[in-house]
C-alpha cells in the first residue's frame, strides 16, 4: 500500500527579511495563480490545510501560506531573547512584499485572516500595484482592546491554554468538533508573548481606519468576505468597509473568526465564488 | 438555570479533569440575584443563593437577566455565544480577581454555559 500523504509540500527558505537573516517555514499546493495566504495572529500555515487539500482550489490556484517569523516552524530573528516581540504595520507590510520577491511569485493573490484580513488593507493601500487581488478574511479596519491582553504572556497563566481559552469563543458554535479543537491547537502551541506581539498590530498599530476612503479596487481588486459569530472582527466594521471602498463584502453564514480553519468546507462554499472572480480578471 | 450548573459540570469526567486544578470561590450575578459557585478539584461542591451581607469571591460575572436568558439558550442568539462576546458589547462585566478565571479559562468557559448543555436536554 502507497503512503496516503497529503498534496501539500513545506519547505524552509532562507531569506532576508526587513534587514535581516530569517529562516521561513513555507508550504504550498497547487498550480496556476500564485494565492499567497496569511495566518491569523498567534497561529500558523496549517489554518490553510483544507484549502490546501481541496482540489476545486489547487486545481487553479498555487496556494502558498507561510509561517511569520516566531509562528509556526520559522525561527524568531537571532537574539529573540533579548527582545519583546512586537508586530507593526510598517514590518508585516515589508515582510509580506519581501517573501513574495523571494519566491519570484508574479502578481499575486493575497489573502488574509484577521491580523491578515487587517494588512490586505494596508496592502491595498500602500501596495495596490503588487498585487492581482486581495481578500480579507474577517476584515475590520481597527478592533479595540476588549480584555487585557497582559494575561497573555506572564508565568503563572499557561501561555497555551489562556491563547486559546481567549479565542475559543470566536469559532462559529456550528463548527465541526475536530476543527474547532484543531484550530485552538494550533493557538496552544503559539511560543511566549507571540500571540500577544502579534495583538500590538491588531488592536493598537495597525489602525487603518483614517486611510480606507483612500483605497482605489480599480488598483487592485478587494474582497471581503467575514463570518457571522465574529464578535473580533465583526460584520458591521467590514461592511463597513465594503461601503467606503465599493468592495464586495459577504457575511459568511455559520462561521466565527478562523473560517479556513474551523470550517474549511463551508468555507470553501464561500470562496470558490471569489477566486472564479479572480480567475476572470 | 443556574441551579443546572452542578449537575451538568459533575457529571462531565472531562471538564473536571480540566479544571481539576481549579480551587475558588465565584459568583453569578443576574440582575441583583447572586450566587457563590464553589469549585474544588474540578467539581461544583457548593451552590448559595444570596443575599449576602460580606460576600466572599475570587471573580464575579455580572450581567442582566435578559442577557444571561439568551447566553444559556442551547444555541445562543449571534453576540451572545461566549462571555468576551458580551464583555466586548458591555452586556457583561467580569471583575475581582481574574487570576483563577483568566487560568483556567477553557473550563470556566463551559462551567459557565453549563446550562446549555441542561436546556438542551
Amino acid at each position: 500500500m502507497s503512503p496516503r500523504f497529503e498534496p501539500i509540500t513545506g519547505r524552509y527558505l532562507q531569506l532576508d527579511l526587513i534587514g535581516r537573516p530569517h529562516r521561513l517555514y513555507v508550504e504550498e499546493a497547487g498550480a496556476g495563480i500564485p494565492l499567497l495566504c496569511l495566518h491569523t495572529a498567534g497561529s500558523d500555515t496549517r489554518q490553510f490545510r483544507g484549502l490546501m487539500n481541496d482540489e476545486r482550489v489547487t486545481s487553479a490556484f498555487r496556494v502558498i501560506a507561510f509561517d511569520m517569523p516566531w509562528h509556526g516552524k520559522s525561527s524568531p530573528p537571532a537574539g529573540w531573547q533579548d527582545v519583546e516581540y512586537q508586530l507593526t504595520s510598517r514590518d508585516y507590510v515589508r515582510m509580506i512584499v519581501e517573501v513574495a520577491d523571494a519566491l519570484a511569485l508574479d502578481k499575486p493573490v493575497a489573502m488574509g485572516c484577521s491580523i491578515g484580513g487587517r494588512i490586505v488593507l494596508h496592502l491595498a493601500h500602500e501596495h495596490p500595484e503588487r498585487f492581482r487581488a486581495l481578500i480579507g478574511l474577517e476584515s475590520a479596519a481597527h478592533t479595540d482592546p476588549y480584555y487585557d491582553v497582559s494575561w497573555l504572556n506572564r508565568p503563572d497563566v499557561h501561555g497555551g491554554q489562556v491563547c486559546a481559552g481567549v479565542v475559543s469563543g470566536l469559532i462559529a458554535p456550528t463548527a465541526p468538533a475536530p476543527e474547532r479543537w484543531e484550530t485552538l491547537w494550533h493557538y496552544m502551541q503559539s511560543g511566549p508573548g507571540v500571540f500577544k506581539g502579534d495583538l500590538h498590530f491588531y488592536m493598537v498599530d495597525g489602525d487603518i481606519r483614517d486611510r480606507v476612503d483612500d483605497i482605489d479596487i480599480n488598483r487592485c481588486p478587494l474582497f471581503l468576505l467575514t463570518g457571522e459569530y465574529d464578535y473580533s472582527c465583526t460584520s458591521e466594521a467590514t461592511l463597513d468597509i465594503a461601503k467606503r471602498t465599493g468592495a464586495p463584502a459577504v457575511i459568511m453564514k455559520e462561521l466565527g473568526h478562523f473560517p479556513m480553519s474551523e470550517n474549511p468546507e463551508q468555507f470553501v462554499s464561500y470562496l470558490l465564488p471569489v477566486l472564479e472572480k479572480i480567475r476572470a480578471l | 438555570m443556574i441551579d443546572t450548573i452542578a449537575g451538568v459540570v459533575n457529571a462531565d469526567a472531562e471538564l473536571i479533569r480540566r479544571g481539576r486544578f481549579v480551587d475558588t470561590t465565584f459568583m453569578i450575578a443576574i440582575d441583583d440575584d447572586y450566587t457563590l459557585i464553589r469549585v474544588q478539584e474540578g467539581r461544583v461542591t457548593k451552590v448559595t443563593p444570596g443575599p449576602f451581607i460580606t460576600p466572599d469571591y475570587s471573580f464575579a460575572l455580572r450581567a442582566s437577566r435578559a442577557v444571561w436568558e439568551k447566553f444559556w439558550q442551547p444555541l445562543p442568539p449571534l453576540g451572545f455565544t461566549d462571555i468576551f462576546a458580551l464583555v466586548k458589547q458591555k452586556l457583561m462585566r467580569v471583575e475581582g480577581d481574574l487570576h483563577p478565571f483568566m487560568a483556567n479559562l477553557l473550563y470556566f468557559k463551559d462551567v459557565i454555559a453549563a446550562p446549555r448543555k441542561a436546556a438542551a436536554r
